[in-house]
């Protein structure tokens, strides 16, 4: 069976991270680089990096950067952040991403994903989410959760799945930040309605809102960022304590 | 020197990253004669099978590799692996290069557990069935790293390692003589796949 996975979430703007970092023994607490290299060697199971900058400033995305990242990191690598064409994700893969995942651009041009996944399989193709409740019902929102599309958050998952994204990465503006756990609700929502694997992000704050979360069936993987950059959670410490609770893991 | 066959199929920068990570010469290459003067070979591969092995034809590479892989370590990645076995039924049934023996089939249709998910994509843990020099610096159990929806089966004794998928063994590793094979990615699969590839470096 596959193990579940643990993904730890690097958001860049200008070539440095911006989550807090608080590691001992790195040179440069900000380095992607330096970062990426720390949590291929301490188990994390793929690393997805986004382009914060990317999306707003309408440019492409930091080529060098990615390159040096994709050739020192030895596990599967998402990139994402201003992906808004094929060109974009013919671009990234060039510069050794694995997979890439497209958010604002896809609710822009929709068509967008379709012609990805033809072209490099839906595998290659992730549609990140930021959903929040509005009104009792569950609304994508776009531009990094400040506008609200108005649409439903489950029928656009259905539907971008249909047209061939791989994998979802729901993020929880509701829980996002607060650190009191993954939105459960929200992702067993979504696992009732696509069955393309599913990341969760946004709400982590301790090695049991992974253990919680890994209880609900159809939820493929945990990412998150601050808690792994600050060590408020160890990887290899959660890892084998999730093992230990039953959960599969790659160790 | 290793030599990684490019033949427009797929990207070889993950790859060729991994194995200078390990302090290994290595050349990305079309060339028969660099084929020729290499020790080694690494054959990769993501997509389709009829269309990488039309590719593949194209390049005229064909006999070349069959005539290396007799005189020196070739080891397939991926659809790069597939290609090696006799037969590959995605889209229509094409003929691979007959390495090894075995068929590459959907595995949607074997799996028991029709629930689950094709592509298999993620870590999942190989088991050794058949000791090998491949598995020099590998723990039996480790986790590789998968993104497949076609898998090698019929492969007699050459089956090496598998992992288990919604009840079917996926042949994770096999080899014919100096022919390896791997189904997973290894330039993928962290330390442990470092270490398969370390291993490969030395047969």
């Amino acid at each position: 069976m596959l193990a579940k996975r643990i993904i730890p979430c690097l958001d860049v703007k200008d070539g440095r991270v911006v989550k807090g970092t608080n590691f001992q023994g790195l040179r440069d607490l900000a380095d992607p680089v330096e970062l990426a290299r720390f949590y291929n060697d301490s188990g994390a199971d793929e690393l997805v990096f986004y382009d914060i900058t990317a999306s707003a400033e309408g440019r492409g995305l930091f080529p060098d950067i990615l390159r040096r990242v994709a050739s020192e990191i030895f596990i599967p690598l998402t990139v994402g952040g201003g992906i808004r064409s094929v060109d974009d994700f013919d671009r990234v893969l060039k510069c050794g991403a694995d997979k890439v995942s497209v958010n604002s651009g896809a609710i822009a041009d929709p068509s967008v994903i379709g012609a990805a996944a033809r072209k490099y399989g839906d595998q290659c193709v992730v549609l990140s989410m930021d959903v929040k409740r509005v009104d009792g019902r569950f609304r994508v929102f776009a531009k990094g959760g400040r506008e609200d599309t108005g649409m439903d958050a489950m029928d656009w998952a259905v539907r971008c799945v249909k047209d061939g994204a791989g994998e979802i990465v729901l993020n929880s503006i509701d829980t996002d930040g607060v650190k009191g756990g993954f939105d459960l609700e929200m992702l067993d929502e979504l696992a009732a309605r696509v069955s393309v694997p599913i990341i969760a992000s946004g709400g982590a704050g301790t090695m049991e809102d992974f253990a919680r979360l890994f209880a609900r069936p159809g939820i493929d993987g945990g990412l998150a960022a601050s808690i792994f950059h600050t060590r408020q959670v160890d990887i290899k410490e959660l890892k084998r304590y999730l093992r230990d609770q039953g959960v599969e893991m790659r160790i | 020197m290793i030599a990684i066959v490019d033949y427009g199929v797929g990207n070889l920068f993950s790859l060729s990253s991994s194995l200078r990570a390990l302090g290994l010469e290595t050349e990305v290459t079309r060339s028969e004669e660099r084929l020729r003067a290499a020790d080694r070979i690494i054959f990769p591969g993501v997509g389709a099978f009829g269309d990488a092995r039309a590719k593949l034809e194209d390049t005229g590479l064909v006999p070349v590799l069959r005539e290396e892989a007799q005189r020196k370590p070739l080891m397939g990645i991926c659809l790069g692996m597939q290609l090696l076995f006799d037969k590959g039924y995605e889209y229509g049934e094409h003929d691979g290069l007959g390495l090894i023996p075995g068929r590459v089939v959907d595995l949607r249709e074997d799996l028991q557990d029709k629930t689950l998910k094709v592509p298999h994509m993620g870590w999942n843990s190989l088991k050794i069935v058949k000791d090998d020099p491949l598995f020099k610096y590998f723990k039996d159990g480790e986790y590789v790293y998968y993104v497949h929806s076609f898998y090698a089966r019929d492969c007699g004794d050459c089956v090496l390692g598998t992992s288990e998928y919604g009840g079917v063994a996926v042949t994770g590793a096999a080899r014919r003589g100096s022919v390896w094979g791997v189904q997973f990615h290894p330039e993928k699969s962290g330390e442990a796949g470092l270490r398969l590839l370390k291993a490969f470096a030395e047969l």
